[in-house]
């Protein structure tokens, strides 16, 4: 069985904010919950299939209760950032099955301001073997880094074109943290954070989420606005594998491949991508990994403009994570919005693809030890 | 920069990782090694990811390995926050496993991927210690 043309994301809501003091986690939940369902023409009393990543109070469960849901399906899966990515593909799975017909999608996160303690601590399997060390994302990304610049000569200055890319769309984008518009020189003079990563090469913190609504095909056509096809979803969980892990690649050298497959499509189809950016080294990696260049070739392929609206494949149009918006620490659930936008005609008309049809959104959870990629490809209605 | 300027959180210890941590602790890097499909199995468990076997045997590694990766922290969490920076290194043991670690008694400026590197034990607590690395021409002198 194929989930291909099974399901459709009929509602789709980013969080406008960006800093959310006053608000609780499950107020961000709600709000997002009701900007989807309101963006796909449906009711919460309509939803009978609720997903989320369980991480506050009694998993699902606490926000099933706090929005008065009564559905018939729950899921409350955890694999970081990807968390919401792989919420659609099981969506659409549970709706082919015949399991729900209206799925919700929900994120609520606030981080602003609050000091992250260690990463992980206790009676983990794996952490009291890293977290002593003084792990962080951002040094995990850069050990990835160093190796990607070992292996293959990257530059800083090819990373830093990632950032430049995100800050030309993010002009646009009026709810973006951050909307100037940054040079490869403003990328390599910010401050260190782990090196070779720099401050500008880092996505934001910012507290808000958002929300997806799935639905049945024949409930997608029932409805007024555009709905977007999901054709395809892979996921792969790459670790140590019990052995060396190769930090210059990401899961994305296997969900992508399965994803597109099972979209029945290849990779020059793909009008628009919205690609996991945690960090700068991220896209690199994972455009690689993807095929959209040759593995190792990442740093000159972004540094050539292939980011851009008229570049190779444009990506991640709202400004990303690295500009916009990564809220929670987890950048999956906006990477699906923005495609959404695209496939539907509207995204800000300076970042708009031309008649965009298929898009990707791809997602990295976890860091670089063990990670956990989610590819969704999505379709224009007619696609 | 000094070896004990580091913080040394102490570990979650449990039966299953106890002979890990004590053999830290005894100045001896000690790894379970897979009976049944001859595996040095990393992170420390008692289970062979590689064919499910639950028949393990701790065994003594030599200590030393090769650096695949490193960085300079400068905004470190958690106990490492006063820190100005310290060294978060990937180190490739000479039995095979991939370890997150700390690079210490090194000038960052001075290292390379590809550089060889042997164990330091510093003390975390009653029951274990971490397992950290230094250049290995240095240990030598």
């Amino acid at each position: 069985m194929t989930i291909r043309g099974k399901a459709h994301i009929a509602g789709a809501f980013e969080h406008p904010s960006r800093d959310l003091p006053d608000h609780s986690v499950q107020q961000i939940h709600a709000e997002c919950a009701l900007g989807a369902l309101a963006d796909a023409g449906l009711s919460i009393r309509d939803v009978d299939g609720y997903f989320s990543t369980g991480q506050l109070g009694f998993g699902a469960v606490s926000m099933t209760e706090y929005m008065g849901l009564r559905p018939s399906y729950v899921d409350g899966t955890f694999t970081g950032g990807s968390s919401y990515l792989a919420h659609v593909g099981h969506a659409a799975a549970a709706i082919a099955a015949g399991k729900c017909k209206i799925a919700l999608i929900t994120q609520g996160a606030k981080v602003r301001g609050v000091l992250r303690g260690p990463k992980h601590s206790g009676d983990t399997p794996e952490f009291p073997f890293e977290t002593v060390y003084g792990e962080t994302n951002a040094g995990i990304y850069a050990l990835a880094a160093r190796r990607h610049m070992h292996e293959y000569g990257t530059t800083a200055e090819q990373l830093a074109a990632v950032k430049v890319a995100a800050s030309h769309y993010a002009r646009h984008n009026p709810n973006a943290l951050l909307r100037k518009l940054v040079t490869v020189e403003d990328v390599v003079n910010s401050p260190m954070i782990a090196d070779p990563l720099h401050r500008l090469d880092c996505c934001v913190v910012t507290d808000g989420g958002g929300a997806i609504v799935v639905v049945a095909p024949e409930i997608a056509r029932e409805l007024q606005r555009p709905s977007v096809r999901i054709l395809g979803h892979a996921e792969h969980i790459k670790h140590s594998g019990n052995g060396p892990n190769d930090f210059t690649s990401t899961g994305a050298a296997v969900s992508a491949p399965r994803a597109l497959a099972e979209a029945g499509v290849s990779l020059g189809d793909i009008d628009y991508a919205s690609i996991y950016d945690s960090f700068t080294i991220t896209v690199i990696m994972t455009l690689e990994d993807f095929g959209f260049c040759k593995k190792g070739q990442g740093g000159a392929f972004v540094a050539d403009g292939a980011l851009a609206l008229d570049g190779v494949i444009p990506v991640n149009t709202d400004g990303g994570g690295l500009c916009s918006n990564h809220p929670g620490y987890q950048g999956g659930l906006v990477k699906i919005v923005e495609a959404v936008r695209q496939l539907r005609g509207e995204a800000h008309p300076e970042t708009q693809v031309r008649d965009c049809a298929i898009a990707v959104a791809h997602g990295t959870g976890g860091g670089m030890s063990r990670q956990a990629s989610v590819t969704l490809v999505l379709g224009r209605g007619d696609a | 920069m000094s070896a004990q300027q580091l913080p040394t959180p102490v570990p979650y210890v449990s039966g299953e990782t106890e002979p890990f941590w004590s053999g830290a602790k005894a100045g001896k890097l000690i790894l379970p090694h897979c009976t049944h499909c001859d595996h040095t199995i990393w992170y420390p468990k008692k289970f062979c990811g590689e064919c499910g076997s639950l028949v393990v045997e701790w065994r003594e590694a030599s200590g030393e390995g090769t650096l695949y990766s490193f960085t300079q922290v400068h905004r470190g969490e958690g106990p490492y926050r006063d820190l100005a920076s310290f060294v978060l290194a990937l180190v490739d043991l000479d039995e095979g496993a991939r370890v997150l670690t700390n690079i210490v008694d090194a000038d960052p400026a001075q290292l390379f991927v590809g550089q060889r590197v042997r164990a330091v034990f510093h003390d975390a607590g009653d029951a274990a210690a971490l397992v950290r690395f230094t250049p290995l021409s240095q240990q030598s002198t």
